[in-house]
């Protein structure tokens, strides 16, 4: 059996409807009947880039395949591209506006986190054309 | 296995049939069968939102009459601090205690001074730290079921303490044992109740093998006797055993203020309390050491068994306590905590899994997604499940057809019409004129 594919629209302009996605994927995984460890790593993992998808490249679209063995979310966006990986990827390091950080978010701990909840990270991206986050979370 | 038994029942000579219930519980425990509402045992909660919702009234809470208490030689009643709140221009509680000695009771235990010890005995808890946090308040029974069914993972947050009722119980036995020689067959104790999800949890306890508690009697029906008896009290006997911390567990955020640790949460209504439990779930609130939650608004106050608005009974409950120490009830050295320990382990229920193989479930969900496609997701509630998403589910498990959906029906009629029509020119072959089908129009 091919994986089940569901895709979810993240849109950019309405930063109260963000994790949405995420809320809706985790509620698919628990019918399914995923272990519990599977799915909050998956719906943080999945909670952190959509965030980041909001904040930073006004929104974009979640591809998410879900097989017995393993989830593999597609974050596609067509934002500003992240300018240094090796930077992005530290913790605390954040380039969100103020607004944002005033809101709790932006803490510089999305990517650090979504790395840490994922067995597979990798980040595709280029400057002003956008950026893809591929990440895999084993079931098993 | 034995029998699930559930508080909240449904009156079938009231019910309708529409989908007022059926949409609104946080469950999805509802159908609508044979033009009535019917409950999914194994996913009720029995937190009377139908009971509150149902513009019929043809939701009902089974508890115990009064007379159940002429069973038993020796009575004490259980009064829940939410009881007070009921009764306007009260300023003290030891009238309600007299008047439930004047209604035929022979001894009367404040749950809330077993609120007062267990509030004593998970701040001690929480101090050695043993407890997985952020640990969840277990004392409303609705909740815990919620988590069962629908938080499965976070059973083991959920404090292993008994409630104030059960509690209560016990310790009103033990000292009417004490009191009067009496074998504890002859002692009932009976808890007045605001709450159907009480009822639930002392036919088919969570927490223990078997209830201390005898019966559960409505405060709705208890309020007019005990009115009455009210009345005729000029001098009550002091009897009042509790403090402001007992007290206060009637309304939100009573028992999470008892523990004098700022680090808690308290939410009301079972839509916020879901919405916590998925913070909960997701990390969110790790930074908390308790959260308390409470399936009715308001918090106990709000219970369907009540008979006054939950915010006037709070705002009374605030005056009440005024004149109340902070607490009266204090766990000493030698008390033995292990008896305040639930002795049975909460499990995740398996109801809200579609498959215990992974592989079938993933090709259910598939074949879920798809029927939902071509549901016209409107959720009218027209077929009798609360969402299209539900009904796909019904459809894939074999409780429902697609043709339920009155606009596939629809569709369906449709298709069958234009078949026959074009079926209407068509002439069998003994009367057609020609050899080829072709060639007969």
């Amino acid at each position: 059996m091919p994986p089940l594919t569901f895709t979810y629209q993240v849109p950019g302009d309405d930063f109260t409807r963000a994790g949405e996605a995420s809320g809706q994927l985790k509620r698919t995984l628990k019918k399914i009947g995923f272990n519990a460890d599977v799915i909050r790593r998956v719906s943080i993992a999945m909670y952190e880039a959509e965030i980041n998808m909001v904040i930073h490249a006004n929104g974009g679209e979640i591809e998410a395949q879900v097989s017995p063995e393993k989830i593999e979310i597609w974050f596609r966006d067509q934002g500003p591209g992240i300018p240094d990986i090796s930077l992005a990827m530290k913790e605390g390091y954040s380039t969100a506006p103020d607004n944002v950080r005033s809101l709790g978010f932006g803490a510089g701990m999305g990517l650090p986190n979504i790395k840490k909840y994922s067995d597979t990270l990798e980040i595709d991206t280029e400057l002003g054309v956008g950026t893809t986050l591929h990440v895999i979370i084993n079931a098993e | 296995m034995e029998k699930p038994f559930h508080s909240v029942t449904l009156d079938a000579d009231k019910c309708k049939g529409c989908i007022t219930c059926v949409s609104r519980c946080p469950t999805g425990a509802i159908r609508v069968r044979g033009g009535k509402a019917k409950i999914l045992s194994e996913l009720c909660i029995d937190c009377g939102e139908c009971i509150r919702l149902c513009p019929h009234h043809a939701k009902k809470a089974v508890f115990d009459p009064l007379s159940i208490t002429e069973n038993y030689p020796y009575t004490i009643a259980l009064p829940a601090p939410s009881l007070y709140g009921q009764i306007n221009n009260l300023d003290d509680i030891d009238y309600v205690l007299n008047a439930l000695k004047l209604m035929g009771f022979d001894d009367v235990f404040e749950v809330s001074k077993a609120a007062e010890l267990i509030s004593c005995y998970t701040r001690e808890l929480l101090n050695a730290g043993k407890l997985k946090k952020p640990v969840i308040s277990s004392a409303c029974p609705a909740v815990v079921r919620l988590i069962r069914v629908r938080f499965g993972d976070l059973c083991e947050h959920v404090l292993p303490v008994l409630p104030p009722m059960e509690l209560a119980a016990r310790l009103a036995k033990k000292r009417a044992m004490e009191q009067t020689g009496r074998p504890i067959e002859e002692i009932g104790a009976f808890f007045i109740s605001p709450c159907p999800a009480k009822v639930t949890d002392v036919r088919r306890p969570m927490a223990s093998e078997t209830s201390y508690v005898d019966g559960v009697l409505a405060i709705s029906e208890i309020y007019p006797p005990l009115i009455a008896k009210m009345n005729k009290i000029t001098d009550p006997t002091p009897m009042v055993d509790s403090g402001i911390f007992g007290v206060s567990w009637a309304g939100s955020g009573g028992e999470a203020a008892a523990l004098l640790d700022e680090k808690y949460l308290a939410a009301d209504g079972i839509e916020e309390v879901i919405k916590v439990l998925e913070e909960v779930e997701d990390e969110k609130l790790s930074d908390l050491d308790f959260i308390e939650l409470n399936a009715c608004n308001g918090g106990c106050v709000g219970g369907v068994l009540t008979v006054e608005n939950p915010y006037v009974a709070k705002a009374r409950l605030q005056r009440l306590r005024k004149y109340l120490p902070v607490s009266k009830n204090h766990l000493s050295e030698n008390t033995d905590r292990r008896r305040m320990n639930w002795t049975k382990e909460l499990t995740a229920a398996k109801t809200m899994i579609l498959s215990d193989d992974l592989g079938e479930s993933l090709q259910m969900m598939a074949k879920i997604d798809e029927i939902y496609q071509r549901l016209p997701m409107l959720d009218c509630g027209s077929c009798g499940a609360p969402s299209c998403r539900a009904l796909a589910e019904d459809i894939v498990l074999g409780y429902a057809n697609e043709n339920d959906c009155v606009f596939q029906l629809r569709e369906h009629i449709h298709t069958l019409a234009k078949s026959i029509e074009s079926l209407e020119d068509f002439i069998p072959a003994p009367f057609r004129k020609e050899l080829h089908q072709n060639d007969s129009k």
